[in-house]
């Protein structure tokens, strides 16, 4: 099974939008991501719970990486790694990546049936062709 | 003799704190309106205000299944930074709790359950002492509150103590330049302003020394 993948966002429509937009580069290939975003109203927030739960639900054995945007959601996926059971929690990387390229490079490598820490370094140079297509 | 740290002071206590942060709500949200992003009132009232139905809707069986109650609550229904850091404050101050059943030492153990939670916002926020956050009226707190019962204080005095310099610590950080969440986007232009974080955080500790007293 592919690594799993997890959003957490602020908003909802920014992780569901973030998700498209990574699918979109994989036509026809599997991915598991899930999307923790959103306050339990449906307003602005993150919740460490549902953090927990999306991980879980990502969770194949071979290990999850989470994308994040930033603030509460670093401290609520933080907060979410306490709520897991030590085998999951062992097999969870949180991305320091920038959400939408970490994304988009984790989804690519995942899809491609690369293992987690690959992904989570394919997440975290996220940034580097941006950065180099600019600079040149 | 009643128990100062047994389930139901310390579902009075967030009950307290529940009602200090509503009735300052307003005050609370113009503090973070200042250098923050306006919600800190509002959130912290509904994350409490579910933790107070959730303790009343099914009646935790022990200290610590009380506080774990709580920062579950807070965790899922806060939205913004302070979900997760209470929500680690009360966490972490719930497995402190765990072991405690001998009611002698109960004042110990509530020092060390603010010590714990202290500890959890440390490891949660990574912020400083001097940062202007939370921890700038939670670690004095527990400083006083340690100092007055290792001065043989009864815990009534030594959780007054804390709520004093919890208050002065919450008032220190008028000048201080915010170095963690959004105001530390503001640099020098955050200094002038309360934290609205250490300002609840007081409010925490007053509402230990309003509950947790006159116990024993």
């Amino acid at each position: 099974m592919p690594v799993g993948l997890v959003v957490v966002s602020h908003s909802r429509a920014l992780a569901d939008a973030a998700v498209e937009l990574a699918r979109g580069m994989l036509p026809g290939r599997e991915l598991a991501v899930e999307v923790a975003a959103g306050d339990v109203d449906g307003g602005l927030g993150t919740d460490a719970t549902a953090i927990a739960d999306a991980v879980t639900a990502a969770d194949s054995g071979d290990g999850v990486v989470v994308l994040m945007d930033l603030g509460s959601a670093v401290l609520s996926a933080e907060t979410a790694l306490e709520l897991l059971d030590d085998d999951v929690r062992a097999r969870v990387v949180l991305s320091p990546a920038p959400l939408v390229e970490g994304l988009v490079g984790a989804a690519v490598t995942a899809a491609a049936g690369a293992d987690r820490d690959r992904v989570a370094g394919e997440a975290a140079r996220g940034l580097a062709p941006k950065q180099a297509h600019l600079a040149g | 003799m009643a128990d100062p740290v047994d389930t139901a002071a310390l579902t009075a206590w967030v009950g307290e704190f529940a009602r200090l942060v509503h009735e300052q709500r307003d005050e609370l949200t113009a503090l973070d309106a200042a250098i923050g992003d306006a919600d800190h009132g509002a959130n912290l009232d509904r994350g409490l205000t579910a933790a107070v139905s959730a303790l009343d809707a099914e009646p935790p069986a022990d200290p610590a299944a009380a506080l774990k109650t709580v920062a579950t609550t807070l965790i899922r229904t806060v939205g913004g930074a302070s979900g997760p850091l209470y929500g680690t404050f009360f966490l972490r101050a719930a497995g402190a709790l765990g072991g405690v059943t001998d009611p002698t030492h109960h004042g110990t153990a509530l020092a060390a359950a603010f010590r714990a939670g202290y500890d959890g916002v440390v490891a949660r926020g990574k912020a400083e002492p001097g940062d202007k956050t939370m921890l700038d009226a939670l670690g004095p707190a527990c400083d006083a509150l340690d100092r007055a019962l290792a001065d043989g204080e009864p815990l009534d005095e030594a959780l007054r103590a804390a709520a004093r310099a919890a208050a002065d610590g919450r008032d220190a950080t008028v000048p201080m330049v915010a170095r963690k969440g959004r105001a530390s986007y503001l640099g020098e232009r955050s200094a002038g302003h309360q934290d609205p974080g250490a300002t609840s955080a007081a409010l925490l500790v007053q509402a230990a020394a309003t509950a947790l007293t006159g116990r024993g």
